[in-house]
């Protein structure tokens, strides 16, 4: 251990401040019912430019075989899992189906070129910030939802949440968390010129998300 | 020149600077505006200030325990933990990592640490290529200047001098001042570094004990890409950020992003708890920590100047200052402006160097006001204003303690104090000053430059009160 941890430490120990109260765990309980949940997502999604389209929980498939190929999408970036699979059968030839199966080391060029869209899970939702929540993982890697110009979750609409306390008290996130966690509202964006926004900078331009009933 | 002396030529350098006051006034014309919208319910927000506040008063009580357990739970976690007492040690710990790492190119995500270290200095200086990837960041470093707010770093330029740049610095690129096309610019500009870099660089926000997890707030993207693309992620935070359990973030990131920008969140809020696991495909192999002291603990040892330390970093205190919006950033000359610079700066730097920056204040208590985490700022100045002219008090915490006594302001002050405690002496002044007001010299310094000098009335108050029957029992 380094003489500045020590240092540091006993200087933070040589002093305690007034005691304060150990506050209290925070929850802001709104009371929503499910329509609630997910009219407040839809509208705070979409009040920062994220597309949000409800369909039914097996219609996904068809709707991005229709809409994928109608919106110039060629190449689009599918995980390990269920998804890639279903949509390998069901995507028209005109649109080039990758799975991201070997690591990033292997092909980072190719995946910040030349994939026009990736499609991943969302864990969950927040309905008053309107959020995605992720959890990359094995199947479904960390850049999926950030290097592409076009990103695609799928969000089942019975796993909203009022809001992030809610969250990570429901489902005991301090209990063990994953290697990365994510809470995404709307594409990218910046305000650093002159404090006007602008959408697109670095992350995806474009966050489409499926809500499934 | 002294520090004084200094300030003023840079006070007087920003008001002459019609662009600049321009640019300050039009990017801050609203930001209070959005802030407020964001809190139409004045209970709630006071009830979410008081959430705020106590998860950090009570962070800062349980620090060293906190960094402890933090250190504790990340080196399990597999993050590699660093202690750094100041700049150097910090900047020496970064480029050894890059170094082991053979790595030759960083990206950076935003840090305002990493200014106080003077980090892409020290590191270019040691040949690794630092490329800021924020975009108000990546102009300043274009720029070759340091960032005017702690949010919006930028925020002193306008579109045409950010055209003017990128038409210097990427010729190849059409000249443009439409800012969603100076925006894709920068995509399409520093794409390429992303993927390319060797290691990336980040701040934190929050920096969770129970779980082991560093918290990023942010928007475009760019802090995700830095601690995701590159194959090693050093992190570099001050150890204020530390905060005790998970359930203790969401009210901080509420007020945070609703304070700083008047977002209800931002797009991306980012939790790294690990570094890549075996049969992950992407990720940093390896994640590193450095916690930097560099003058907090020294602020903690006093009950009152603690506040400070609760600072989230919003810059709401910033975006609500009249000095501020008249001067911009620069002319403060420390990393932190505006009022929370003004409260932090002289403690962290000590009196003896910046402690002129107390005078920029007019004590019109916005700040304080809009403080997310309710630091009494303006109590906070006014006490360091003390501190700087105290020449009895001896033996407090804040570094050059008064070192900017004057010996003729503390005789003018000593012989205040002996007129105004003895009622005898208090009248026989009282009379003369008013007898002798024709004897008032007409110019006194500063004050008469753009005023009139002071003239006491012809008869005192007190004796106006007692012609018309006020007695004093």
């Amino acid at each position: 251990m380094s003489d500045s941890r020590e240092r540091i430490l006993a200087r933070l120990r040589a002093n305690r401040p007034i005691e304060v109260p150990t506050p209290t765990v925070y929850a802001k309980p709104l009371g929503w019912d499910r329509e609630h949940c997910i009219a407040s997502f839809m509208q705070r999604m979409q009040a920062v430019r994220g597309e949000v389209h409800r369909i039914a929980r097996d219609a996904w498939v068809d709707w991005l075989a229709g809409e994928l190929p109608a919106r110039g999408i060629h190449h689009l970036l599918a995980g390990n899992g269920d998804v890639g699979d279903r949509l390998a059968s069901a995507l028209p030839a005109s649109i080039r189906l990758s799975r991201y199966d070997h690591p990033i080391e292997q092909w980072k060029p190719a995946l910040f070129n030349d994939i026009d869209a990736a499609i991943t899970h969302a864990r969950a939702g927040l309905a008053e910030s309107g959020s995605i929540v992720l959890w990359p993982d094995a199947n479904e890697p960390r850049l999926m939802s950030l290097a592409p110009p076009i990103h695609i979750a799928l969000l089942d609409s019975h796993k909203l949440h009022e809001n992030f306390a809610a969250m990570i008290a429901a489902e005991h996130w301090a209990n063990g968390m994953p290697t990365n966690a994510l809470l995404i509202s709307g594409p990218s964006k910046t305000a650093d010129i002159e404090q006007t926004l602008a959408y697109g900078i670095h992350g995806p331009k474009q966050l489409i998300t499926l809500l499934l009933d | 020149m002294n520090q004084t002396d200094a300030f003023h030529r840079r006070i007087d350098e920003a008001l002459h600077n019609a662009q600049l006051r321009q640019n300050f006034r039009s990017a801050l014309t609203g930001i209070m505006a959005r802030r407020a919208e964001q809190f139409p319910d004045e209970t709630q927000l006071q009830a979410l200030r008081d959430q705020a506040r106590a998860v950090r008063a009570n962070a800062l009580v349980r620090q060293p325990e906190l960094l402890e357990r933090l250190e504790a739970k990340l080196t399990e976690n597999g993050i590699q933990v660093h202690w750094a007492e100041g700049p150097d040690e910090a900047n020496a710990i970064i480029h050894g990592i890059l170094e082991r790492a053979g790595a030759k190119t960083v990206v950076k995500g935003k840090s305002m640490v990493s200014e106080e270290t003077g980090l892409n200095h020290y590191l270019e200086h040691h040949g690794i290529e630092v490329i800021e990837s924020d975009l108000g960041e990546y102009i300043i470093q274009l720029a070759e200047e340091p960032p005017s707010h702690i949010v919006a770093p930028a925020i002193h330029k306008n579109r045409r001098e950010v055209a003017e740049l990128f038409q210097r610095f990427h010729p190849e690129i059409p000249y443009t001042e439409d800012i969603d096309q100076l925006t894709q610019s920068a995509r399409v500009v520093l794409r390429d570094r992303f993927a390319n870099a060797d290691a990336g660089i980040s701040g934190v926000n929050f920096a969770v004990a129970e779980t082991g997890t560093l918290c990023l707030v942010e928007n475009e993207g760019n802090g995700r890409l830095s601690t995701t693309a590159p194959r090693v992620h050093v992190a570099i935070t001050g150890i204020e950020k530390v905060v005790e359990r998970l359930s203790d973030v969401p009210p901080l990131l509420e007020i945070l992003t609703k304070s700083a920008t008047g977002q209800p969140i931002t797009t991306y809020f980012n939790m790294i708890s690990r570094p890549r696991q075996p049969g992950e495909l992407d990720g940093p192999e390896a994640v590193h920590l450095v916690l930097l002291d560099n003058g907090r603990s020294r602020i903690r040892v006093d009950d009152e100047l603690l506040d400070t330390l609760r600072c989230i970093r919003c810059g709401a205190c910033i975006n609500h200052c009249p000095v501020y919006v008249q001067l911009g950033g620069h002319a403060y000359g420390t990393v932190y402006p505006g009022p929370i610079g003004i409260a932090l700066e002289p403690q962290r730097i000590g009196i003896h160097k910046v402690g002129t920056l107390t005078s920029a204040c007019t004590l019109c208590g916005a700040c304080g006001e809009v403080c997310p985490v309710r630091i009494p700022l303006p109590k906070l100045i006014n006490r360091l204003r003390a501190e700087a002219v105290d020449g009895l008090r001896a033996g407090t915490a804040v570094r050059g303690h008064g070192s900017m006594r004057k010996p003729a302001e503390a005789g003018v002050w000593l012989l205040w104090r002996w007129l105004y405690t003895a009622p005898s002496r208090y009248r026989l002044f009282t009379r003369l000053a008013t007898r002798l007001r024709w004897m008032t010299p007409p110019w006194l310094g500063a004050w008469t430059r753009y005023r009139c000098a002071p003239r006491p009335a012809q008869r005192t108050l007190h004796e106006l009160a007692r012609e018309e029957g006020f007695r004093n029992e």
